[in-house]
């Protein structure tokens, strides 16, 4: 038996080496994920490296293809506009990144508490969540409305009264929000945060994932519900945390439909945002080149602050184990 | 009666008197919870309120200054006028809803199949490449946007719904991890007996992944529905011609319409959210279930 065996392995083996199933599985594996090869070569990593190239021309996409090598890319520091969307899209993100990821979390931990109803809350709060976008633009347009609007309609009368309380010479007066330079951007940004919902529910399901025996070990231990918040929700909710602003981060920095709808980057370039103006450069303008190279300033910018969130995560991001 | 009092021995009195000290603690806690969620509540419920308020509102309220919370009379007349208007208002959502459920079939088949390969098969390079898929995941939509639009003029795609279905159908980055996170929570038990049973890589797939993966599909599904029902930036550059539009993008042309308007504005908006609203009460035990079952986690 013990010398047959060999022989009857090597004249099983042999006619189907190339077959082997480590090998068939590898040949499957590749089989099942070549649609997101494809996908990847096609839509994402061919476009990305063409994009690059474009940088480097002035080109309407149809019959003007000059190179101007650096041109575009020198341009991008220098152009007035460019560091306008730049900035007024970093003062969107640097806003709204902490402000909605605490939103979220804080509405998330309170509908974690044993709450009645806690279904009917949470659809509440998520619903607008679901209807991002022009339909949502075009409806807080007319709730901003500075003269007829729901908004200012609320605030005029209370600001009446308290300037006639304190006595102001002059009284105090709702802003004029998307026609007001100063306050159209906090106007988007007080609309986003409408959109907390789907962060929430990425916190809630963080939150149900830590232990209950947790928080009773620390009740016995006569830790307050302030200190168990600070002491355990917050640190095993780390890694969500850290979760929802690398995903909040991309979002922000690439805020577009709202500004276009709500604001159209105006009042006087206040809401330019960089994806904004990169679209006026490309498909209004015809600069398909230097668009292309804001393109891709604003993709290295992105890629550095979701680098920057990953990379000191490691000091406060707790993994469980 | 007084000696009666003092007998009672402190230990038990004191018990007592703490659990009632807490009880107000917890009373009061409980009732500023329920305050604090209520009022949230009723804000992020205010703009829905106004919108369906002045959808169905008699035009005559609408215009009324202070404005006024409560419509005189319900009416539905106001939910007619995109349909009756210059624009093909039936057709957008006609498109709309084409593109959303394609994006979604395509989604959910293509990023099973490959978060599958992912999460079951060992090949070479399967860590590196899944995470490409990860960073890819991460990737701002912006910086694909001028050359894919080429491609797209180059193959006679513009003005078709093709440009915002078919590179759905190419596995998007967030569905397959959505898929092999959850396709790596079925018991590799599972897979074995299959094999043993003569399932080939096929078989397992179709027969034990997909009827258990069914929940986690819904939720790709919704995901994908309502991105593409509310997306703006794709059809913004893809379609040109104004039949070919879909609801969000059509939206913006009633504003210059319907500027007078407010309440035929705001009809037409909450015409064109309802698929998406619809989709989500229908679906929803299923969709939140899905989202704490896969456990987005790093």
């Amino acid at each position: 038996m013990a010398t047959l065996n060999p022989a009857a392995d090597a004249e099983t083996r042999a006619p189907s080496r190339r077959w082997t199933p480590e090998r068939r599985e590898a040949l499957f594996g590749f089989f099942f994920i070549s649609p997101w090869i494809i996908g990847f070569l096609v839509f994402t990593l061919g476009p990305m490296i063409t994009s690059l190239v474009f940088g480097f021309y002035r080109t309407d996409l149809l019959q003007v293809w000059e190179v101007v090598g650096f041109k575009w890319f020198q341009a991008v520091f220098t152009d007035v506009l460019v560091r306008k969307a730049m900035f007024n899209t970093a003062y969107y993100a640097f806003i709204m990144v902490p402000l909605s990821t605490t939103l979220a979390l804080l509405i998330a931990v309170l509908l974690n508490q044993n709450i009645k109803g806690q279904s009917f809350w949470r659809t509440v709060y998520y619903l607008p969540s679901v209807v991002a976008g022009a339909a949502v633009a075009i409806l807080f347009k007319w709730l901003y409305q500075p003269d007829i609007g729901l908004l200012n309609s609320i605030l005029n009368p209370i600001l009446f009264r308290i300037s006639d309380i304190l006595s102001l010479e002059t009284p105090l007066v709702a802003p004029r929000w998307v026609f007001s330079q100063d306050w159209a951007m906090p106007s988007v940004i007080i609309m986003a945060l409408w959109g907390a919902g789907g962060a929430m529910l990425i916190f809630l399901a963080g939150l149900r994932g830590i232990p209950t025996a947790l928080y009773e070990a620390a009740k016995i231990d006569g830790a307050g519900p302030i200190r168990q918040f600070f002491s355990i929700t917050i640190p095993l909710l780390t890694p969500t945390i850290l979760f929802n602003v690398v995903l909040n981060i991309i979002a922000s920095w690439q805020v577009f439909t709202q500004v276009l709808i709500m604001t159209q980057g105006g009042p006087n370039n206040a809401t330019l945002t960089m994806v904004l103006h990169l679209y006026n450069t490309g498909f209004s303008q015809f600069r398909f080149g230097y668009a292309s190279a804001q393109a891709w300033a604003l993709f290295l910018a992105i890629l550095v602050f979701v680098l920057f969130a990953i990379r000191t995560s490691s000091s406060w991001v707790q993994y469980e184990r | 009666m007084a000696e009666n009092t003092a007998a009672i021995p402190e230990s038990v009195s004191l018990p007592l008197q703490r659990s009632r000290h807490i009880n107000v603690g917890v009373i009061l806690w409980r009732v500023l919870l329920y305050v604090v969620v209520l009022w949230g509540a009723v804000i992020f419920a205010i703009p829905f309120y106004w919108m369906i308020r002045t959808a169905v509102m008699p035009p005559y309220q609408v215009n009324l200054f202070p404005p006024e919370w409560i419509p005189d009379s319900i009416n539905f007349v106001n939910f007619r006028s995109p349909f009756v208007g210059p624009f093909p208002f039936a057709r957008w959502f006609g498109n709309s809803a084409i593109v959303s459920v394609l994006s979604s079939v395509g989604v959910v088949l293509s990023a099973s199949f490959v978060g599958f390969g992912f999460a079951r098969l060992r090949f070479p390079f399967r860590n590196l490449l899944f995470i490409v898929v990860l960073s890819t995941m991460m990737l701002p939509e912006h910086i694909k946007l001028i050359p894919t639009y080429l491609l797209f003029v180059k193959l006679g795609w513009i003005n078709t719904v093709l440009p915002l279905i078919v590179p759905n159908w190419f596995a998007p980055p967030f569905h397959v991890f959505l898929m092999r996170q959850f396709f790596m929570t079925i018991p590799q038990e599972m897979d074995d007996a299959a094999k043993i049973d003569g399932c080939g890589w096929l078989g397992i797939y179709g027969r034990i992944h997909i009827p258990l993966s069914l929940p986690v599909m819904g939720v790709s599904a919704i995901y994908q529905f309502t991105f593409t029902w509310n997306d703006f930036l794709h059809p913004l550059v893809y379609l040109q011609q104004v039949d070919k539009y879909t609801v969000a993008l059509g939206l913006r042309l009633f504003e210059g319409y319907m500027r007078s308007n407010i309440q035929d504005m705001m009809a037409s908006a909450l015409i064109a959210v309802m698929p998406t609203i619809i989709i989500f009460f229908i679906a929803q035990r299923y969709f939140i279930q899905g989202i704490v079952m896969t456990g987005v986690k790093g």
